[in-house]
């Protein structure tokens, strides 16, 4: 613990000059002094979680086909409950855009205050987005980008090209230089822009210590499909050193596809961040010695966002008065050193 | 069983059947899909050598090929028989929740595992009996009774699993299906015991003779004293059987019941016995072609994998082979008859 101290600090000298040059910056006068900045602070500080006027909040998402989106309705239906002054409907989840997006428009003549939507599709529910926010209704948008800027006033995003890089930068990290390692990459579903992106930042990592995927295998973010590509993938490639699979629930496929070929050779490194696989971890007894967490608490950020914006409030911590047009998420490395931060907000897959 | 019965020219009525249930195995009429065969297997040797020669590599084909190998084999039945049934992936799922809910209960230790087993080939079989009786009694279409169970089997596994996959820890249970007596994986030997059973029974009973005469011409088998109705409903719980035993070597693979197992079976599971040269609209029927539609599409993941290339050319390549594979079917057909 100790050696982290330095570094802590450190990174609380550089926010809070960070912090200040903003609200500098934001003053038109110019001559602000301290006095300014603590007073900027504690109005971003205010009883953000007090009971305020009443909102009406909407939610609508995909289908809990999978651990991770189950986790994301769980999540913001549990975070809705913690404050009294929000009144959530949730909608069912669906995986078809035509039903997602009646849903939308049944909110929409409800006059609810503000949607939190986390498209199935984000091009497709765009239009339906932008005849909310037309409406008057404040739209948060999750994990899926909309086509427009207009269509949302706030958008919460995780960090796909950051898994991949997260995921990258431990491999080189733990390679410590050493060249020609064998690099494995189970990805998720190919088609999906968001696969593309784990993948292309996986591959810029490694490229920054010399080293490349060698084999590559798409599954589908099923169980089924995990343990399938990665029964080939390990007859592919006799040898392994590193492999990434970028996702934790197909993840339980792919691990008894390892048992059963009787592989340990390598160190396996996970994807989003399922609570078997961070106990997994803890135990330290399989080759899964690490994950890259895509937090599945976000909807329950949107959720809090809504809130906010509804009851026309800022965000705490931050400088700014208004709450910020995007957020991105972190996709930190979980290992057995940290594992125990992390576990208690995993989902289970 | 009626004397009319025994007598082939009574309960056959179309001639063509004959030369699917001879006692060739049928390998000269699926000369198209051994090509293909043989043909991937040579590119697979070509581009990645002893990887794909290896003994190792042909035991994944095979594990990889067993569990859709077994529905399909079910499905070759239904279909020769006049129908069609698109729940075979949501029965597998449903019969690996039922089963792995089961499992984790308090059940004894000693028969925890047994109990798992049955109740899954139990619940496929109970869900292919529901799709029969609704198909045969209730003159349901098949596509549409089968697609009423897909949606709700898929939606009750999800119910009873609430949506998360429920890990095996039996330990009897892996270690049984996870043994490889003389160095064959147990599921493989249950693909292969299947698919002999499956052959012999279409090919060598009454009941496969039925089949056939069901699926050719429902009406001449009527009249021919077949009790249609009923044969229709015992093809439809044996593809329910399958699906359950296909949901126990699922099972033991991924170690794990999920309401996601057997997506898209269906698809898999007719692409397999079409392209094997069964006929969609029934009455000519192959378990050998069935057999080799499932190794030829198994094959080709595996070569394409080995060679690191695209899941997108992966859909092209089995495009053009289900087209290669009828084409040479169709042609070396003709030509005998």
């Amino acid at each position: 613990m100790s050696t982290t101290h330095p570094r802590r600090r450190r990174s609380l000298v550089v926010g809070a000059l960070a912090a200040a040059t903003l609200v500098l910056g934001a003053c038109t006068n110019g001559s602000s002094g301290d006095g300014d900045t603590s007073d900027a602070i504690a109005k971003s500080n205010t009883d953000n979680d007090k009971s305020g006027d009443k909102v009406v909040i909407g939610f609508s998402a995909p289908a809990a086909d999978h651990g991770w989106m189950g986790s994301i309705t769980k999540s913001a239906v549990a975070q809705a409950e913690e404050y009294d002054d929000i009144e959530l409907k949730v909608a069912e989840g669906t995986n078809d855009v035509n039903l997602q997006i009646s849903q939308v428009e049944t909110f929409i003549n409800d006059k609810v205050d503000a949607i939190v939507l986390l498209p199935f599709d984000g091009a497709a529910m765009t239009s339906v987005a932008q005849k909310a926010m037309d409406a008057g209704i404040i739209v948060v948008n999750v994990d899926r980008e909309f086509d427009s800027p207009f269509a949302a006033r706030t958008t919460v995003l995780g960090d796909n090209y950051g898994m991949g890089v997260s995921a990258g930068t431990f491999v080189c990290e733990d390679a410590a230089g050493k060249k020609g390692l064998k690099v494995a990459e189970i990805a998720g579903i190919d088609s999906l822009p968001l696969t593309q992106e784990r993948s292309k930042g996986f591959a810029d990592a490694l490229k920054a210590c010399g080293l490349k995927v060698d084999n590559r295998v798409a599954a589908e973010f099923t169980v089924e499909s995990g343990e399938k590509a990665a029964s080939n993938l390990l007859q592919a490639a006799p040898k392994i050193d590193y492999l990434w699979n970028h996702d934790d629930d197909q993840g339980v496929g792919v691990m008894a596809a390892i048992k059963n070929a009787g592989r340990d050779e390598f160190t396996m490194i996970g994807g989003a961040g399922s609570a078997n696989v961070m106990r997994d971890i803890k135990a330290d007894n399989t080759v899964l010695k690490a994950t890259v967490v895509y937090p599945s608490t976000q909807a329950a950020d949107g959720i809090k966002l809504a809130r906010l914006l509804a009851q026309d409030k800022s965000m705490s911590d931050l400088a700014e008065i208004e709450v910020p047009r995007m957020l991105k998420l972190s996709a930190p490395v979980v290992t057995k050193e940290n594992v125990d931060t992390y576990l208690p907000s995993a989902f289970e897959s | 069983m009626s004397a009319s019965l025994r007598d082939p020219s009574l309960t056959v009525p179309a001639k063509p059947p004959r030369g699917d249930r001879g006692g060739n195995l049928g390998l000269a009429r699926n000369l198209g899909l051994v090509v293909a065969l043989v043909i991937l297997c040579i590119v697979g040797v070509v581009t990645a050598g002893d990887r794909f020669a290896s003994s190792d590599n042909v035991l994944t084909i095979l594990r990889l090929a067993a569990v859709i190998g077994v529905v399909s084999i079910g499905m070759t039945f239904v279909i020769t028989g006049g129908g069609i049934d698109l729940s075979v992936g949501a029965i597998v799922a449903l019969s690996s929740v039922w089963a792995t809910t089961t499992g984790t209960q308090a059940m004894a230790d000693n028969i925890g595992w047994i109990a798992m087993v049955f109740s899954a080939v139990l619940v496929g079989t109970a869900c292919g009996a529901i799709n029969g009786v609704l198909i045969a009694y209730g003159r349901v279409v098949p596509f549409i009774a089968t697609l009423a169970m897909l949606a709700s089997a898929r939606g009750l596994a999800e119910i009873i699993a609430d949506r998360k996959t429920q890990i095996i820890r039996n330990q009897g249970f892996l270690d049984f299906f996870g043994a490889e007596p003389l160095g064959i994986p147990v599921i493989v030997i249950i693909f292969a015991v299947v698919t002999v059973a499956g052959w012999f029974l279409l090919n060598r009973t009454t009941f496969g003779r039925r089949t056939f005469a069901v699926g050719g011409n429902p009406e001449a088998a009527r009249l021919a004293g077949i009790k249609v109705q009923r044969h229709t409903v015992y093809l439809y719980a044996l593809l329910g059987l399958t699906c359950g035993i296909a949901a126990v070597m699922l099972m033991s693979r991924t170690t794990t019941g999920s309401s996601t197992h057997g997506t898209s079976y269906e698809l898999d599971a007719i692409a397999a016995v079409v392209i094997g040269g069964t006929l969609l609209s029934g009455g000519r029927g192959t378990v050998v072609g069935t057999l080799f539609g499932v190794l030829i599409f198994t094959t080709l993941t595996n070569v394409f994998t080995l060679n690191n290339l695209s899941t997108s050319a992966q859909a092209v390549a089995k495009g053009v082979i289900i087209v290669i594979a009828v084409l040479l079917q169709q042609r070396i057909a003709n030509r005998k008859t």
